[in-house]
């Protein structure tokens, strides 16, 4: 990213006074030790339970602020969600969705998928996360599961190109069909096309200074 | 065909022949089509026609007057929200989140407010003013919202005076939303650590006569479809979903309790501190578009309960704090500007060029930079009139949102339209979509 055009701005955080440098700690490294507390300890225990490949298809289980997310292999989603859905004793019945995160820095791992699921009948909630490498962006479709990640699939595929195995038309829903690229990926500028108005023009919002 | 308007033309296409319509031209349309031998007529209905809520489009594939098939195009509404905001400090956040659903700012907005404190860590510092403030405002805005969805919905099924009545209504809630925020619509009022500024002074009083107003008009207007022959005739048994159709869709809100199911994020998952007030889950066993109606009528009594529950709360609470005693968070929510919640703010900028470098200095970096949100994701969910609006906040440690998503209710409902219509009459679709109460702004952020 050495070679920048556009107008003058700051570089980096923009902080001149010299105690911006905090070092950020990424959450991806998080993980969460046992007891979870409330009931995310006897809903871990059932998944564990019903699930026998529990410890090698689910890489971790991180608690962060009162919230449970199971990060689960990429490939094995598809059995582990419908264990979750299906389970008397788990039951979510519903997905609230799919997001995509994109982490330029996380090698290998750049995508990152997330399905918040609700419990209907024991009003409880857990979430999901998938991760897959950039180079090799499949993940299975989970549309056969609930019928209403048909669009969220759309729109995430749409967003950051990751492509959902077995989704029954995966197309481009927000930006037009013929459109390059996907705009919530980090490497994709904000804005990017020039606006033009009586001869003059305006540069894309990405190379004017304040959004660098 | 006695003339040939070249805006109504017809070609022939790989998909077989395209009519353009434009409203003056249906005799001579019907005798086109009457020639060919085609059963089956495909109909593009949007994205500009007026009963499609803003820009939907409406693929319907029709034989005779029934629909086979019913899909959405959606898009057309598009403004990336979600990649602008990560460019804006947390502040500047709600002014975007604001204008995704542009008929429920409040809750967007509370929604992601919640979302950032959370992040924080300082939900439970909140003061509680704050807290009841928000959740007055969510009220108010619940009526509103339902008042546009319950006005046009009547309004496109061919009933003239509900909308009339219903946007009067409207407009005495957008008349508080101004008094308290000096905006009717985008209010950016509910900042992250609180609201922008207090109530005005006889704000409370205004609130009362307010709700004495609306609990008078709203039977009124009950009484111009609840029980109207014509009405029930439009509305029941249409747009069908039932429990399962709206779990396995994800459908919440209204749709999902007119299924039955007490469904609400206020009861089963309170924030906000709505486990403290009094009122009810509002459920019918029609599933179709009367049972919304009659949930969506009636849940107008209920935030009207709720509201004078919060101006009970408020008296006690006179003058205390609306935003967290924070200097970083609560900036510029904690200075106090003119009387109408306007201009500057003398009382700082004596204090930040006059008195203390430092504070200069603090200022700027805030004003500019922003507070930092230490990392992590959260989910956070509210009950908004239309469903479960969700925002999925991801912080890298700075200042900026590293990703912010809605799940915005009218998004996900808007995929059931094709489980509502599909082998249904065409004049229903209408009554299925102004059911469904989809806002564009909030279905492609």
């Amino acid at each position: 990213m050495s070679n920048e055009q556009g107008l003058f701005g700051a570089k980096g955080t923009g902080d001149t006074s010299g105690y911006g440098g905090l070092v950020r700690k990424s959450h991806n490294e998080l993980s969460a030790e046992r007891p979870y507390g409330g009931y995310f300890d006897e809903m871990v225990d059932e998944l564990e339970r019903s699930y026998p490949e529990f410890n090698d298809d689910i890489e971790r289980v991180v608690l962060d602020r009162g919230e449970l997310t199971l990060h689960v292999k990429a490939d094995r989603l598809f059995h582990v969600a419908q264990v979750l859905r299906d389970n008397p004793a788990l039951r979510f019945e519903m997905c609230m969705g799919v997001n995509g995160v994109h982490y330029p820095a996380d090698t290998d791992r750049e995508l990152h998928c997330v399905y918040p699921l609700l419990s209907l009948t024991h009003n409880r909630r857990v979430r999901l996360e998938v991760s897959v490498p950039d180079s090799n962006p499949h993940i299975p479709s989970l549309v056969e599961l609930w019928a209403g990640n048909n669009w969220h699939e759309r729109e995430t595929f749409d967003m950051f190109g990751i492509i959902f195995d077995g989704h029954p038309g995966l197309t481009r829903i927000l930006m037009p069909d013929d459109w390059i690229g996907h705009p919530q990926r980090k490497d994709y500028p904000l804005g990017g096309i020039p606006v033009e108005y009586k001869g003059a023009t305006v540069p894309p919002p990405s190379e004017r200074r304040s959004y660098r | 065909m006695t003339q040939t308007d070249p805006y109504a033309s017809s070609r022939e296409t790989t998909e077989g022949r395209v009519y353009s319509v434009t409203g003056n031209d249906w005799d001579s349309l019907v005798t086109e089509i009457g020639a060919t031998k085609e059963e089956r007529v495909v109909v593009n209905m949007g994205p500009q026609h007026p009963s499609t809520h803003g820009v939907l489009r409406l693929i319907l594939e029709l034989e005779g007057e029934t629909v086979t098939e019913a899909r959405a195009g959606i898009g057309y509404l598009h403004t990336g929200i979600e990649k602008n905001a990560e460019y804006r400090t947390w502040t500047q956040g709600t002014t975007f989140v604001t204008r995704m659903d542009y008929l429920s700012p409040i809750f967007n907005e509370t929604a992601y407010c919640l979302g950032v404190e959370k992040l924080l860590g300082v939900t439970n510092d909140i003061p509680e003013r704050a807290t009841v403030i928000r959740v007055l405002m969510m009220e108010f805005n619940r009526i509103s919202s339902h008042m546009v969805a319950l006005g046009t919905g009547a309004l496109e099924l061919g009933a003239l005076t509900p909308m009339l009545f219903a946007f009067r209504e409207r407009e005495k809630v957008l008349d508080i939303f101004e008094m308290a925020s000096g905006l009717r619509m985008n209010m950016a009022y509910i900042r992250p650590g609180g609201v922008a500024q207090d109530l005005p002074e006889g704000g409370l009083e205004k609130i009362r006569e307010t709700v004495k107003e609306l609990r008078h008009n709203f039977k009124d207007n009950a009484k111009l479809l609840i029980g109207n022959s014509i009405w029930l005739k439009r509305t029941q048994g249409v747009g069908y979903l039932d429990l399962a159709g709206c779990i396995t869709l994800g459908v919440t809100g209204p749709i999902l309790r007119a299924t039955g199911l007490p469904w609400d994020l206020r009861k089963s998952d309170p924030y906000c501190g709505y486990e403290d007030y009094d009122f009810d889950v509002i459920t019918n066993d029609g599933c179709d578009v009367y049972g919304r109606f009659l949930i969506k009528m009636e849940e107008l009594e209920q935030s009207l309960r709720i509201i004078e529950q919060c101006v009970a709360k408020l008296e006690k609470l006179e003058g205390a704090p609306v935003v967290l005693d924070d200097k970083k968070i609560g900036s510029p929510a904690d200075l106090k500007v003119g009387p109408d919640g306007m201009g500057n703010s003398e009382e700082h900028i004596a204090h930040i060029m006059g008195q203390s470098m430092e504070a200069l200095i603090h200022h700027f970096k805030i004003s500019t930079e922003g507070f930092r949100v230490p990392a992590g994701q959260v989910y956070q969910a509210i009950e908004s009139p239309k469903g479960e609006v969700g925002v999925h906040l991801v912080s890298d440690g700075g200042t900026h949102p590293y990703r912010l998503h809605f799940r915005e209710p009218s998004f996900n409902n808007l995929q059931s339209l094709s489980a509502m219509c599909e082998g249904s009459m065409i004049a229903d679709v209408v009554a299925a979509v102004a059911s469904i109460d989809p806002v564009m702004g909030g279905v492609d952020r």
